[in-house]
């Protein structure tokens, strides 16, 4: 099966991307090329394989549950590129 | 002064034969000249790096203690935090980004006693095998500046190559230190997955990512990792095991060392010169007592398919924080907010109802923008494969089947370490390419990874070290090649000795370009 224009669009959307024309067509097409590559993991047959998440297969790491300093709410929002004295700057949500 | 290694240069800074700020002043004047035409540096901060190596002689001089890097200067790449200096990855996204905290790393140094020199240029995001990502600039390849330097970590392997600094600090996901070192003609090492903490480390594909140490000599890598590596309560994959002493066990000689050579990696694709000059290592590996023999590692064909699966998945989540808001950049708002008040009127007008139920919200449209202006080509193309593969309907047929096919991997490299030592083979299966080459085509440019991927798969550490030079006859200048040995988990400091061997028997390593 091959990846449409219209997938491309949507997957657009998932990913809070907006893509041109222009672009919709060059993405198309690179990752219509790039998906007919992988597919040939499927050639393999893996029923009884574990799979694989994480190169250190580690669970439950523990910290003790003790309270420390946080980054003060000055320096969090610096980089913010709108704010106010004390949150983010979003366009109104609600009422829309 | 500059052709030295970084242990010889700390030899004489702590008998005060030399000191830091002439040092550091005089990697601060090869930066100046010849960086205009290498580019590897994104920030230099003279004045402050000056400073810096100044305070570390002056408590020198009145015998205070002194840190393992005692003034030596170090580049860093510019995806790890530096607190108060700006940290792009390369992007746009990140022009302005302050950090408010040091990254892991870039804390160890501070307390070795190390200058920061520098950030170096990368490949968006770390996203590449060129530094052609670069939403700033190219870097060029100090041998040929018509070619590119590999990447992602570019900035960090050129600088090294131009003896703009001794030591240099480069992250690998997929090859990204062990690509560029090749070459550039330098010594990169990634570390077994959880050896360097990642706190600071700004994140593309988190079960892949690792920092590691670039530089002249194995030697100089072994006695930077002393400082990088150790385990670190706020990476929580960070290993909780001992670091040993990678200087000092580094000259200890191998009795019946026994090395792989992967069937697979001589395949079609492979250079000829490439080939002639890893056969080559590895009779000087023969020559110094060890046994080599031919192995299989059965499913490294697929390393390229598995791993632009799980690391475009990883980094489609991890890339979703960029969102206009937190940090960086954002989309003009009231540019925005007019162009969508404009298409629901014409919607409206046209009375699509479908259309007006599809319009985005202005906080998706914020997101949209952003993202569409804020992140270059690749790292959208990355972005988009990754939400495709994790998507309803093809997680399993694509993401749960990339992560078996990686058990799979790993079980190959742990079969083959029950028979060998190391396995070895080329970095990278051709000399640096031309600058434009391959950036029309991403499938040819992943194709670049082979070598290197598994590697970060299945988690265990790899080095690249320069084992020779092109003729010339078709690259026009004689150009770097590298040699890739890799070693099972938490095994760096037998890898380490096993470069330094070669690099005992042999000069690959001392070879510069005329700038």
């Amino acid at each position: 099966m091959s990846l449409t224009r219209a997938d491309v669009e949507k997957v657009s959307l998932l990913g809070r991307l907006r893509l041109g024309d222009a672009e919709l067509d060059t993405m198309t097409e690179q990752m219509g090329r790039i998906v007919g590559y992988i597919e040939q993991l499927g050639e393999l047959s893996t029923d009884n394989v574990q799979p694989m998440a994480h190169a250190q297969e580690m669970h439950n790491v523990f910290a003790d549950d003790a309270l420390g300093a946080s980054l003060p709410r000055d320096a969090a929002l610096a980089n913010a590129p709108k704010k106010d004295a004390e949150c983010y700057r979003v366009p109104a949500v609600l009422g829309e | 002064m500059l052709a030295r290694s970084a242990t010889d240069l700390l030899r004489d800074l702590s008998v005060r034969k030399l000191s830091s700020v002439e040092l550091t002043q005089a990697y601060l004047d090869q930066i100046k000249l010849y960086d205009g035409q290498v580019k590897a540096f994104l920030h230099v901060d003279p004045a402050a790096a000056l400073a810096r190596a100044k305070e570390i002689d002056d408590r020198r001089a009145a015998g205070k203690p002194m840190g393992k890097l005692g003034g030596l200067p170090v580049a860093i790449k510019d995806v790890i935090c530096t607190k108060g200096q700006k940290t792009t990855c390369g992007s746009k996204m990140l022009e302005n980004f302050v950090p408010p905290y040091d990254a892991t790393v870039v804390k160890r140094l501070k307390e070795a006693d190390a200058v920061l020199i520098g950030k170096t240029n990368m490949d968006e995001f770390a996203m590449g095998g060129s530094t052609e990502n670069s939403a700033f600039f190219k870097t060029t390849n100090p041998w040929d500046k018509s070619r590119v330097p590999g990447g992602s970590s570019g900035g960090a392997a050129a600088c090294l190559a131009a003896s703009m600094a001794p030591l240099s600090i480069g992250t690998d996901t997929g090859g990204s230190i062990r690509q560029p070192a090749a070459f550039c003609g330098v010594t990169g090492l990634k570390p077994t997955y959880g050896r360097v903490s990642r706190y600071g480390l700004v994140a593309f594909a988190s079960s892949l990512d690792q920092i590691g140490p670039m530089a002249a000599t194995a030697e100089d890598a072994a006695l930077l990792l002393e400082v990088l590596a150790g385990h670190d309560p706020l990476d929580s994959t960070s290993a909780n095991i001992p670091t040993p002493e990678y200087t000092k066990s580094l000259s200890q000689p191998f009795q019946g060392l026994k090395l792989g050579l992967v069937k697979e990696h001589f395949g079609p694709g492979l250079d000829p010169e490439v080939e002639a000059a890893v056969r080559e290592a590895v009779k000087v590996y023969q020559s110094l007592g060890a046994t080599v023999k031919d192995i299989s590692l059965p499913h490294s064909k697929y390393g390229i398919a598995t791993y632009y699966i799980i690391a475009p998945s990883e980094a489609s989540s991890n890339l979703a924080r960029y969102d206009g808001v937190h940090y960086g950049y954002r989309t003009d708002e009231k540019q925005m907010l007019a162009e969508l008040a404009a298409e629901r009127k014409s919607l409206e007008a046209k009375q699509d109802e479908k259309g007006l139920k599809n319009l985005d919200t202005a906080l998706i449209r914020l997101y949209r923008k952003t993202r569409a202006e804020g992140f270059g080509p690749e790292v959208k193309r990355r972005i988009m494969l990754g939400t495709y593969a994790l998507s309803a309907g093809y997680a399993d047929k694509y993401y749960l089947q990339a992560l078996k096919v990686r058990r799979l991997i790993r079980s190959d490299y742990d079969a083959a370490f029950q028979e060998v030592d190391f396995i070895i083979g080329p970095t990278a299966p051709n000399p640096p390419f031309k600058i434009g080459e391959k950036s029309g085509d991403p499938l040819a440019m992943y194709l670049e990874d082979l070598y290197t991927v598994t590697a970060n798969l299945a988690g265990i550490a790899g080095i690249s070290i320069p084992c020779g030079l092109t003729s010339g006859k078709t690259t026009g200048s004689p150009l770097p090649i590298g040699l890739q040995i890799q070693a099972r988990p938490f095994d760096e400091d037998r890898l380490l000795r096993a470069a330094a061997m070669f690099q005992r028997g042999t000069d690959w390593h001392t070879k510069r370009p005329n700038l």
